[in-house]
């Protein structure tokens, strides 16, 4: 991003919890320097100035679930040059595609009262579903050193460099004892992509997939294992099904491991 | 903003300086005002459907996602319920390492509002970056206070956004004392940075503004409610947990994806968060948060809500007390978590969220699958006391342009902190005229 002028950033929201976003804002050390180094034109959570594009980066949080976001995808990649998603939600759907495998119809009449009110897609979808996406950051949420990476990477012009293998290496280099293997502990971490810093297996517990499918998993050999180990199918079923589920790689996954059983 | 046929319209796409998105919709005829109402378009999420058929195990890391900014609230209101269904109760180290939890979350998220969101209002100023050009400490000192608070909900919970130590029962695991022994000096200085703080904010020209408000929140016989406590309002109201869907009322109104809460009994609205916590358990605050509370010049109770930015200062003195002497108490939970049986049974609980009253209620079955969850965020029990306000304050300010009534009313709005992201499980601003 040579030139004169600064690079112009916009960061939007679809369906989401705001915690990515959320992510910029606790990058407290170096958030003044970065509002410094780019112009931020659009950010409705931190500032009132609204500037209109084009923008040379557009940060995407959300899953799309409306019609109204289906335009507004569009129209961000028509005024943007590079568009970047931001956490499980923009990239792969988010929790909220959970309603994707049911009747949302029956959703919205068991939450609201009037259902006509209410206009959803079926589907919660990721941003990439719509529009050509040029680099997603993954994660719920999103981790801040990552985002850094990103930030700092086409500032100066040279490509962002994240983690393509799984959580296990992380795992491995922390020096924990792995949870399935010595305690029998179901954990989706050898077919997640690293990010957290293998968090959860840090507090004894099995990794459930926040950073999506890694590069090339391989997740009916995990099913299997996690079947030799006595884990219920149900709860190998719940973890595939979870905050980054919709990902091509863990949905095929779960729909192999549901049809096996019948 | 656009004029067509003597109607006035003003369209503000999407308020600013909140969390999640939504509009406003102001509506005046023959110079009167006929109508206000936030229009909530935030996308819904539906977490109460897709809660159901998942593992009570799984609730408080899915629970949490409803919004970034108070997971841990989620996490809280969540497990409680859960346990109350399996009447389990922690013991008072998880209890304690729970508020020093909660206690990080509200600095970060108190610290985040009154210094990156509200106080460049009070500048005539767009942003903290615009503010920050100006005032460089003022808006480092907010940083630096958020910071602190995320470092506590790091060390306990493994990172701010979605922490993964906490379960039904207790946590998954437990830091070590000198683990959190080390956070001290930091917290020592966040102290003194909000007693700052609380001076800053005292400073700032308040709005004149006087509202009858019926302020709701959890009183506790012994400490300022956070985790634990009875329901009480300013209007003498004093029940117990379980009785709260009796006495509040979701309605579902066209132009919101998120539910309006009001007071079954009559349709009004009532106030929840800061400024109702503090005007119905002043006494409970711990001495440093007390006496800055008297010096802030603010007559308790009060009913201005631009003193809302006052009373989350006064929190955030009070977080800080309350961190450094659970810390200095603190002892490692053994064992971190309590067994639990599992069985069909049903359970509610409410916690303080940052932004107020949080109920959660659960049914599940003798699997520990959830089969109804019922959720009800603090931002949709006051989008109806919102409302109430902005009927109060426009027909005062008619006279002005339409981009000054819309700044107005955003500012007004911002007092109450809203999180519409958790409402709807949004702000743009209209106006029309004819």
């Amino acid at each position: 991003m040579a030139g004169d002028a600064k690079p112009r950033l916009a960061v939007f929201k679809l369906a989401s919890c705001d915690g990515c976003q959320l992510q910029m804002l606790n990058l407290e050390d170096e958030l003044l320097e970065i509002a410094g180094a780019v112009d931020i034109c659009y950010f409705l959570e931190a500032r009132s100035q609204v500037l209109d594009g084009p923008y040379d980066v557009a940060l995407v949080e959300g899953s799309v679930t409306t019609e109204h976001d289906v335009e507004r995808v569009r129209d961000i990649r028509r005024k943007s040059k590079m568009l970047i998603t931001i956490g499980a939600c923009a990239s792969a759907g988010g929790i909220q595609a959970l309603r994707n495998m049911h009747n949302v119809d029956e959703y919205t009449r068991s939450i609201y009262a009037n259902p006509s009110y209410i206009h959803t897609l079926s589907q919660s979808t990721p941003v990439a579903a719509h529009v050509t996406v040029d680099f997603a950051i993954n994660g719920c949420p999103i981790s801040k050193e990552q985002l850094l990476e990103v930030l700092t990477a086409l500032l100066i012009g040279r490509a962002p460099q994240l983690p393509t293998y799984s959580v296990c290496v992380e795992c491995k280099r922390k020096g924990n004892v792995c949870l399935l293997v010595a305690r029998g502990i179901a954990c989706i971490g050898p077919i997640t992509q690293a990010g957290c810093g293998a968090l959860c297996p840090g507090f004894n517990r099995g990794c459930f997939g926040c950073y999506g499918p890694m590069e090339s998993p391989n997740p009916d050999s995990l099913c299997q294992t996690l079947t030799v180990r006595g884990i219920p199918r149900a709860e190998t079923l719940r973890l595939l099904n979870g905050f980054t589920g919709w990902a091509e790689e863990f949905r095929s996954a779960a729909e192999k491991l549901e049809k096996a059983s019948i | 903003m656009t004029a067509t046929n003597g109607t006035r319209t003003i369209r503000l796409e999407s308020m600013t300086r909140v969390e999640g998105e939504g509009g406003l919709r102001i509506e005046v005829r023959d110079g009167r005002l006929q109508d206000v109402r936030l229009d909530i378009y935030e996308p819904p999420r539906m977490f109460e459907a897709f809660l159901r058929g998942r593992s009570i195990r799984e609730v408080p890391d899915i629970t949490a996602r409803i919004c970034g900014i108070c997971p841990v609230a989620y996490q809280m209101s969540s497990v409680q319920a859960i346990e109350a269904a399996l009447e389990i109760t922690p013991g008072p180290g998880i209890q304690a390492l729970r508020r020093l939890l909660y206690c990080g979350e509200w600095m970060q998220s108190h610290a985040l509002h009154i210094y990156l969101l509200q106080a460049p209002d009070f500048f005539g100023m767009e942003s903290a970056v615009e503010l920050a050009g100006k005032q460089p400490d003022l808006v480092r000192r907010g940083l630096e206070l958020k910071k602190v608070g995320n470092a506590l909900m790091e060390t306990i919970g493994g990172r701010s956004v979605h922490p993964v130590s906490v379960c039904v029962g207790g946590f998954w695991k437990v830091p070590r004392r000198n683990e959190m022994l080390a956070l001290r000096g930091r917290l020592e200085w966040a102290l003194k940075a909000s007693l700052e703080t609380v001076k800053f904010v005292s400073s700032l020209p308040l709005p004149e503004f006087k509202a009858n408000y019926e302020c709701v929140a959890l009183s506790h016989p012994r400490e300022y409610p956070m985790n634990a406590g009875h329901i009480v309002s300013s209007a003498g109201l004093d029940i117990p947990l379980k009785e709260f869907e009796q006495v509040f009322l979701e309605m579902h109104v066209a132009h919101s994806t998120a539910l309006h809460s009001v007071r079954a009994e009559h349709g009004s609205s009532y106030l929840v968060g800061p400024l109702a916590r503090i005007n119905l358990n002043l006494n409970h605050l711990p001495p440093a948060a007390r006496q800055a509370a008297e010096e802030s010049g603010i007559a308790w109770p009060c009913s201005n809500p631009y003193a809302g930015i006052v009373a989350r200062a006064v929190e955030l003195v009070m977080t800080c007390e309350e961190s450094l002497r659970l810390i200095d108490a603190y002892e490692e939970p053994e064992p971190p978590s309590l067994p639990y049986t599992v069985r069909a049974a049903e359970g509610c609980a409410a916690t303080e969220a940052p932004r107020g009253l949080l109920y959660h209620r659960y049914r599940i079955n003798d699997q520990g699958i959830v089969q109804t969850a019922r959720i009800v965020p603090p931002t949709a029990q006051n989008y109806r006391r919102m409302e109430d306000d902005l009927r109060l304050l426009i027909p005062g300010i008619l006279e002005q342009t339409d981009a000054e009534i819309v700044d107005e009313c955003e500012r007004l709005v911002r007092n109450y902190d809203p999180c519409i992201s958790c409402s709807t499980h949004a702000l743009r601003a209209r106006i029309v005229r004819s």
